[in-house]
């Protein structure tokens, strides 16, 4: 077996099956730490061992051996409280043998390990931490990634990552934050979906042509994770949701930006746009309303899938958008949802009719895309000289470059 | 393991009138929660404090004590009391906190690191 070979299934142990043995011990050991710590040990004995030796037929079930023995070890040489949670380890581990886990390990989402694995993603994203800290741990624990992958990824020294990873772990060991499961996780759930969005926006908005091979994406790896809960969460509706939002908007992904310059919607290349994503995502979308359990992901999925599935932008249903977009703000409140409303006003109602709905709206002074909609809007309605102030306003506001050079264009085509 | 939820809430000087109805009833729902701590095993301590008016600081600087008036922070919300509890994690004491019978105001639930008289 040559090294790529070799390479290749170490990357996807650390990426499937790290996180699959790590919520195994976590659960086992009642001991993220020494979990995690076992997992990382075994890891580099996979690497030293499988060059030697080969691939072994059963990776996760080698890993899980491996770290089983690892911790173990740990626990012995760290002798101090070590009694009554040694104990407990050989209390649990008598009850399934070895060999049982490692069966456990393979039958993949049914049963008991799936258990496992969820309380790990809700552990990691439990409402008692911080943004940072639960997008840095999901990637870490549930996702596998290293240290040095998620601080690349944020674009931050990985000094700051590791600490940021490190207090996440000192909180969860010292307030006692379990690994448990709620008796409704739905509330949890939402958590969960939140903090996945997160990431793959960070990706999705981050995302420069000219990053390299190297790096990981965010946001593929936001969409990696999202199908893993969706398959731990037995597809919750909110989750597939969230699903499909993604998967429309990567669909369209390579066509939002050309060369260094944003493009927005209607002037994207609809001959680029991944066909087989948007299939995938409408699927999606459909399994989700099917349980009639409404939510703000689900609704933004289905604006996306307007969008998706309109061959071309003159298709665009905007009056049922428009009445999604009431939906959206109904559900969340949120300033950036009723900016969005605006526009789908605007798209059904005329220009006028979306200045009003955009009058309307408060909170939105700092916001660069707040005032970007007024500058077209107002273009729209022959008002130029709003329209060049409002860009002025936009151009004093937005950070990044994409986004920049293209108001910049916009602001000379008024001049 | 052992918690602290201190409440801070917007202190008001017209709560319900001792004698009243509204007091008993007032009286009657903490009366009841202290009574759902004891029962489930969850009481350790708990006091309500006087108004925050009342408080006074002794700062200490290389040593020397110097005593000014309080209290602590000049904000809206104040420490209203505390209550030490005794739950299997944290997600049990945050739905004791969550519990507690006011309607608005922060709850800070905290791990007691170390406490000398405790029985364990």
């Amino acid at each position: 077996m040559g090294e790529i070979e070799i390479d290749r299934a170490l990357t996807e142990l650390a990426r499937d099956g790290g996180p699959r043995v790590l919520a195994l011990l976590a659960q086992r050991f009642g001991d993220l730490d020494l979990a995690d710590d076992a997992v990382q040990d075994a890891l580099v004995d996979a690497t030293r061992t499988w060059a030697r030796d080969g691939v072994p037929r059963n990776p996760t079930g080698w890993l899980h051996a491996a770290a089983r023995r690892r911790a173990i070890d740990r626990l012995r040489r760290d002798r101090v409280a070590v009694d009554h949670r040694e104990q407990l380890a050989h209390r649990t581990e008598t009850a399934r043998s070895p060999a049982d886990a490692g069966r456990d390990l393979l039958a993949d989402d049914s049963g008991g390990p799936a258990d496992e694995r969820l309380r790990l993603v809700l552990l990691c994203c439990h409402p008692a931490l911080g943004p940072e800290a639960q997008t840095a741990l999901t990637l870490r624990l549930v996702g596998g990634l290293s240290t040095a992958e998620i601080a690349a990824a944020f674009l931050v020294p990985e000094a700051t990552l590791a600490q940021r990873i490190s207090r996440a772990k000192r909180k969860i060991r010292d307030a006692k934050i379990p690994m448990s499961m709620p008796a409704d996780p739905s509330g949890r759930l939402d958590v969960v979906v939140e903090v996945l969005y997160l990431l793959f926006n960070e990706g999705y908005l981050s995302r420069s042509g000219d990053s390299g091979p190297v790096r990981i994406d965010l946001a593929d790896e936001a969409i990696r994770l999202t199908r893993v809960v969706a398959k731990l969460s037995d597809g919750a509706p909110e989750v597939l949701g969230l699903l499909a939002l993604e998967l429309f908007q990567q669909a369209r992904a390579t066509t939002r930006v050309d060369g260094d310059e944003l493009v927005l919607l209607d002037e994207q290349d609809r001959s680029r746009w991944l066909p087989d994503l948007i299939a995938e995502a409408n699927g999606h979308l459909r399994e989700a309303m099917e349980a009639m359990a409404p939510g703000p992901h689900q609704v933004q999925a289905a604006i996306a899938a307007h969008h998706a599935n309109a061959r071309v932008p003159q298709d665009t249903d905007w009056s049922t958008i428009l009445r999604l977009y009431d939906q959206l703000v109904a559900m969340t409140g949120s300033p950036v949802a009723r900016l969005n409303r605006a526009v789908a006003v605007a798209m059904a109602e005329g220009p006028d009719a979306g200045l009003a709905a955009l009058d309307a709206i408060d909170g939105l002074d700092d916001y660069h895309l707040a005032w970007a909609t007024r500058a077209e809007l107002a273009r729209r309605a022959g008002d130029i000289d709003v329209a060049r102030s409002s860009l002025d306003r936009a151009l004093a506001l937005v950070v990044a470059p994409a986004e920049r050079r293209h108001l910049e264009r916009r602001r000379s085509l008024l001049d | 393991m052992e918690y602290m939820i201190t409440n801070r809430s917007i202190e008001t000087d017209d709560g319900p009138e001792p004698g009243t109805p509204e007091f008993g009833e007032f009286m009657g729902r903490w009366m009841a929660y202290n009574q759902m701590l004891i029962d489930g095993g969850h009481w350790v301590a708990g006091a309500s404090l006087a108004p925050s008016a009342s408080a006074t600081l002794v700062k200490k600087a290389g040593g020397a004590s110097s005593i000014v008036d309080g209290p602590y922070a000049e904000t809206k919300e104040q420490i209203g009391g505390f209550y030490l509890i005794e739950a299997k994690d944290l997600d049990e004491a945050l739905e004791l906190a969550a519990a507690m019978p006011i309607d608005d105001g922060t709850l800070e639930v905290r791990p007691v690191a170390f406490r000398p008289d405790a029985e364990d």
